[in-house]
């Protein structure tokens, strides 16, 4: 249960990190929060010759908002994250899921960027960023792209991200008349903090009149990764949404996804339970956006 | 594989140590400057028993590089004892409410209920169970636990209005 022997290096700047990540062809790894990298290492499932330590930068962590969106750099710790006003108030789907992510002691040092860097298909940053068509940065000695979250996952713990590159921001577009957004994040999981075993999330846009004016649904840990449903959506815009509609609409899902048997659960229940939690997701996010309405 | 020096404050008083970079802080603690208080579990973040403060915020010892600690401050366990040794508030109220069988999760518990004393002084059972949410206790003395981080709360409220 101990790491295999490594070089470290506490980086000073974005530039020595691409600069190394560049050199070591793959053979060096970035630690920020740690808390997946520590496990792999001490299991022996990662064996990296050097550990690039980014938490010595500051201009790495932080949250920052404009008029349309709120930016997170990379190395922000969930906590932070988690506690901060301007994510309460601007793009409160991703607190709602951070607030099932792990226990304090792993958000006080898990990262924003470091969950999503990893990629798994049932974790609850990545889905949530899904939902809220968020877009990452990402820096290599070539310079800076960015890439939409929905190309970023390519399949279960792979991303777009290559060895060469850090992430250095998550920015997270803000839908305009806030007060008429309501979102919801379920999920199902054997122990509160623990992966889960499907999730969904949901984020509704309601003009004055209750209709449905935007529809964002996500689902997580029912396909190789997070995964939209627009078919789903489509069937909510335009609507003035009750009962009926979301039946109707929920018949989509099974169409988009194709879950998986393992150790936790069979595919036939990921089918089933992701309807249920898109049901109730989409139910309280109408409620929260009709709170807002009043 | 080259050894780096770092210099630690635990418990209040300045350490130093040369350290390979795999060394967890778990492992520094225990091993290097002898403080076998925190416990070492699971060593891959599940447990919760080498919970410790860094920066005075709960985080698991094993998940963190001893080298990470580095000009950083480290609260352990018995960095929770009075100035002369003797058990401090919180750890007589796990005696007092029988908050420990076997003892093997206590440290960690114990850093997260302090965590939790010191943001909230009057919390709730489920405020509780949040933060002790990640330390698991495989005797499931999770009620008396509970119960003694209670007595700890009033004990303090009461001390401090008398």
């Amino acid at each position: 249960m101990k790491p295999a022997p490594f070089e470290y290096t506490l980086a000073e700047t974005v530039e020595e990190v691409v600069a190394l990540l560049d050199d070591s062809e793959g053979d060096a790894v970035i630690i920020a929060g740690g808390q997946t990298l520590m496990p792999m290492m001490a299991l022996r499932m990662a064996r990296p010759e050097m550990v690039v330590d980014i938490n010595g930068i500051e201009d790495l962590a932080g949250i920052i908002e404009d008029a349309d969106e709120v930016i997170i750099k990379a190395c922000t710790r969930q906590t932070t994250a988690l506690e901060s006003a301007i994510v309460a108030g601007r793009i409160p789907l991703l607190a709602k899921a951070i607030a099932f992510v792990g226990h304090q002691q792993t958000r006080n040092r898990g990262t924003v960027g470091g969950s999503l860097s990893l990629g798994d298909p049932a974790s609850e940053i990545p889905l949530a960023a899904l939902t809220m068509n968020a877009h990452v940065t990402l820096q290599s000695v070539k310079g800076v792209r960015t890439v939409p979250i929905g190309e970023f996952f390519l399949g279960p713990m792979m991303t777009a991200c290559e060895s060469n590159e850090l992430m250095v921001s998550v920015h997270f577009p803000c839908w305009p008349n806030s007060e008429r957004i309501g979102t919801s994040f379920h999920e199902v999981n054997e122990r509160h903090g623990d992966f889960a075993i499907v999730a969904a999330a949901a984020q509704i846009h309601l003009d004055d009149k209750g209709i449905c004016t935007g529809a964002a649904v996500a689902i997580g840990g029912a396909h190789d990764r997070p995964i939209r449903v627009p078919g789903l959506e489509a069937k909510l815009l335009e609507n003035k949404i009750d009962k009926e509609v979301i039946q109707l609409a929920l018949q989509e899902i099974s169409k988009a996804i194709e879950p998986f048997d393992d150790q936790h659960a069979s595919a036939d229940y990921r089918r089933r339970t992701a309807q249920t939690l898109a049901e109730r997701a989409i139910t309280d996010a109408v409620a929260d956006a009709q709170a807002g309405l009043q | 594989m080259s050894k780096l020096e770092i210099a630690v404050t635990v418990n209040g008083k300045k350490v130093s140590g040369t350290v390979e970079p795999r060394m967890s802080l778990l492992d520094f603690l225990r091993s290097e400057i002898g403080l076998t208080g925190t416990h070492m579990g699971c060593e891959h973040g599940v447990c919760g028993a080498c919970s410790i403060l860094l920066d005075d915020v709960p985080v698991r010892s094993c998940l963190m590089l001893a080298v990470q600690a580095n000009n950083h401050s480290v609260t352990t366990v018995e960095g929770l004892c009075n100035d002369d040794g003797s058990t401090g508030e919180l750890q007589d109220a796990f005696r007092d409410a029988h908050g420990m069988q076997c003892g093997y999760c206590t440290p960690g518990m114990l850093i997260s209920a302090h965590a939790l004393l010191e943001a909230n002084k009057d919390p709730s059972v489920d405020d509780i169970k949040e933060a002790i949410g990640g330390n698991l206790c495989r005797c499931t003395g999770y009620i008396q636990i509970i119960e003694s981080i209670q007595l700890a709360a009033t004990r303090k409220v009461e001390a401090g209005s008398s």
